[in-house]
This record gives C-alpha cells, structure tokens and sequence, in this order.
C-alpha cells in the first residue's frame, strides 16, 4: 500500500530532532534507514503525522574503538559494520551475527539504531545488545540516559523508549582477545528472519573451564533473551561434546518459543537446541 | 518544498507529498517508468535504484530523502546504440522471460560488479537473495552476472 499521509523534517541537531518528536506527542516517529518503518507504514501498522529524519546530525555515525570496547552511532549501517575492518577483531560476534542481517540493498540503508527502536523479536541486533549486556544511549527532553539491553527491549516491537527520545549510541563492552564464541542463525531463505539464531560467548580460566558464559537466543518468543539455565551448565566446566550436548538438550527444554506461520512452538525449541549446538561446536572448534 | 537531486546524471526538482517514496516518485513524477514497484515494502527487490552507488530499495526510501544526492535508475544503465555487456549477458542466458523483475536484477548487478568484479556464484546468489524472481529459477541469472565480470574488471 501506498503510506500513509505525513509531514517530514530534517533536523540539522539532535536537540532540534528531540524537540520536534516532544512537540509531536507521540504522533512523530523517528526515522532513521527506514527498512523497517517504511515497510510498518507501507502496512498502516503505524500512522504518524510527521517523520523526524535522523540522518543530518553528524555524531550519530560513527563507531568508535576503544580500551571499553565498541560504540556504534545509532545512524550506522550494517554496511558501516562489513566494510569497518578493525570489527573482526574488536567485536568478532556482531560482525558474523551482522552478515544475517537482511539483504544486499537493505543493507545499504538499515541502521543499527533503527534495528533496536523496531525492536523485531527475529532480529540480530536486538539479540546481540542482549548477549551481550549492551548498554543505549539515549535522549530526550528531559535529558541524557543510558539503559541496559536488558531494560530497553520490552516485548515485541515496544521498548523503553519515550516517544520523545532518540538512540545515540549503542555500546558494547570490551572483548577480550581470546573470548571464544559462535553465532548460527537458521532461515529457509538468505537474508530472511531467523526462525531461530544463538549467539553465544565465553571466556576460559587458566585451566581450560568456561567462565562469563553469555548465551542468547534470537527468534523465540516476544524478544531476544539470554539463557541462565544452559549458561550455568557452561560456567566452570571445561566444553566437550557431552556438554555441547547436554546445553543443547537445556535449550530446547527451557527456552520459550512462540507459534507463527513459519513453524511451530516445538520445532523453534528443538531449532533453537540445534543452534546453540552448532555455535558452541564453533566456539570450542 | 521542492526535493532536488540528480537522476542518471541530470539534475532534477520535484514536488512531491511528503509520503511519496522515491519509486513512486520516479514513477509517476519523473516518467521513469524502468523502476518497478512489485511488493511496496521491501521484500521483491524489483524497485532497486542506485543512491550515492550502493544499491538500495526505492519503495523504503522517502523522495525526500534523496535530497542531495545521486541516484541511478535501469535507465541510466542502458543506452540507445547497443545493448549494454551486463544487458547482453542477461540476453545470452535467457535470464529473464516475463521481466518485471529484470530492472532490479540488473541495478543490483550492477552494483555488485562495479564494487566487487571478481565475486563468486555463491557472492551473487547472495546479493541476489533480495530480488524475487517467478520465472527463471534464478540460475540463469547467476550465470549471466558471472558472465558479465570480465566487462567490469579494469584493465591491467
């Protein structure tokens, strides 16, 4: 469908940005790539009068490099993340979960910052800021704040942000250098949505056994979420293939999985036992 | 407000809704009728266009936000002399029958050859996972963007 009526601005600032989104209600919507809002409006399952589009500010496109790890301006693209080759080592886990993301052209214009204000319980970005403890920044008019990955997303399409409020930045934490990790993500077409991904990471102590396990789960239930069960299995434990197996057995049996077209409750439980299995194996490989 | 921006090399202003995506605004308001609009939210690929030289979906993409910018649709990648060498080896493999979605297999090829010459079948069928095609089964298309490499490779 054709969208729906609106009206447009292009703010130069963010204050600008905050200030027209404040003097909307919550009848403006940000925009940032629009690869996912331009398709909610396409369906009329959002209608608001007036896009505020975020692509002038110039603070919001950077990624930044540091001791404290890895920050990414909410206007960066997943094609800023491929073609950014100090990622492979600095964050190893977001540039392979990133290559899942959608498709050639959508990669050209999605955003980091869109993915998580979207908030797609199928999406990859979502479940990365999850697994690993991200924290966004945010601002409004009442000021700057910083939410945990954990707070921020809600349940499907809804998060903790304010309608008057803008992503900055997304921060992930450091990564040590000889983290072991793996991601799998299993879709029926390339680029399509995970029907189920795992995203997972640990570190080893001097003896060999995984500590800090940080297993997440993408394409479940309402919203990417970690697994504490199937982390605690891991955590001092040294990975062999019984165990991959038995963390595999705990995801299926504990995870929360939703019905929809494409497959049913049972089998994203069991996909999703198959994916951390697979990850694992690529993580302790 | 009129939005001003550059098609296949010439400059243009329009007036438009705001709500007016830029393969509409191609379409019906620039008489550029090689983009075409299949699914209107992003999912068939038929609607590529290329801004700024990467290939993007011109139906999740607002007119006005290609202010400033350089866009080029399946006209601008064609001439009146002779078939192009990406438009010859589209012919040559019996890579389209009904061709609607030809005008977005051909930008996105495009785009891929002209940053990456030298990628593989299996680079092409992933950059070509985003363009639905019912007809051809895809494999012909592949082997016409393969065979289409050698044109896009500087020359030594």
């Amino acid at each position: 469908m054709k969208l729906p009526p609106l009206e447009y601005a292009c703010p130069a600032s963010l204050s600008e940005a905050v200030a027209l989104l404040a003097a909307g209600g919550g009848d403006a919507r940000a925009i940032a790539g629009g690869q996912s809002l331009m398709p909610m409006l396409a369906f009329r399952v959002v209608a608001p009068t007036l896009l505020v589009d975020l692509r002038k500010p110039p603070e919001l496109k950077e990624i930044r490099i540091s001791a404290d790890g890895v920050r990414l301006g909410a206007m960066v693209r997943w094609r800023d993340i491929e073609d950014d080759a100090r990622l492979a080592a600095a964050h190893p886990l977001l540039k392979a979960a990133v290559e899942h993301v959608a498709h050639y052209q959508i990669r050209n214009r999605g955003t980091v910052g869109g993915s998580i204000a979207h908030a797609d319980p199928a999406a990859e970005m979502p479940g990365i800021c999850v697994t690993c403890d991200a924290e966004i920044a945010v601002i409004g008019s009442a000021g700057s704040r910083v939410i945990r990955a954990d707070d921020f997303f809600v349940g499907a399409l809804t998060t903790a942000l304010e309608h008057d409020e803008i992503i900055t930045e997304i921060r992930l934490p450091a990564w040590p250098a000889n983290r072991r990790w793996g991601f799998r993500e299993f879709s029926r077409r390339r680029g399509d949505f995970a029907m189920a991904a795992a995203a997972l990471f640990y570190d080893q102590d001097a003896g060999g056994s995984a500590v800090n396990a940080h297993v997440g789960v993408i394409g479940l239930g309402d919203r990417s979420r970690r697994l504490p069960e199937v982390e605690a299995a891991l955590n001092s434990q040294v990975i062999d293939e019984a165990l991959i197996e038995r963390a595999a057995e705990i995801t299926s049996a504990t995870v929360d999985a939703q019905e929809d077209i494409h497959a049913s409750a049972a089998y994203r439980r069991s996909l999703a036992g198959t994916m951390v299995e697979r990850a694992l194996r690529s993580a302790a490989a | 407000m009129p939005t001003n921006f550059e098609v296949n090399g010439k400059p243009v202003s329009v007036t438009v809704e705001a709500r007016t995506t830029l393969a509409d605004c191609l379409r019906h308001h620039l008489r550029l009728t090689g983009t075409h609009v299949g699914c209107e939210h992003g999912v068939c690929g038929a609607c590529t266009v290329i801004v700024d030289g990467y290939a993007v979906r011109s139906c999740l993409m607002l007119t006005a936000q290609a202010e400033g910018t350089k866009v080029t649709t399946v006209e601008g990648l064609s001439n009146d002399e002779a078939l192009t060498p990406l438009q010859a080896s589209f012919r040559k493999h019996h890579a389209l029958q009904c061709g609607f979605c030809t005008p977005g297999m051909i930008t996105t090829a495009h785009a891929l050859l002209s940053e990456e010459p030298d990628c593989d079948a299996d680079r092409v069928r992933d950059v070509l996972s985003g363009n639905l095609c019912r007809c051809t089964g895809y494999i012909s298309i592949v082997e016409a963007v393969l065979d289409a490499r050698s044109a896009y490779k500087k020359p030594a």
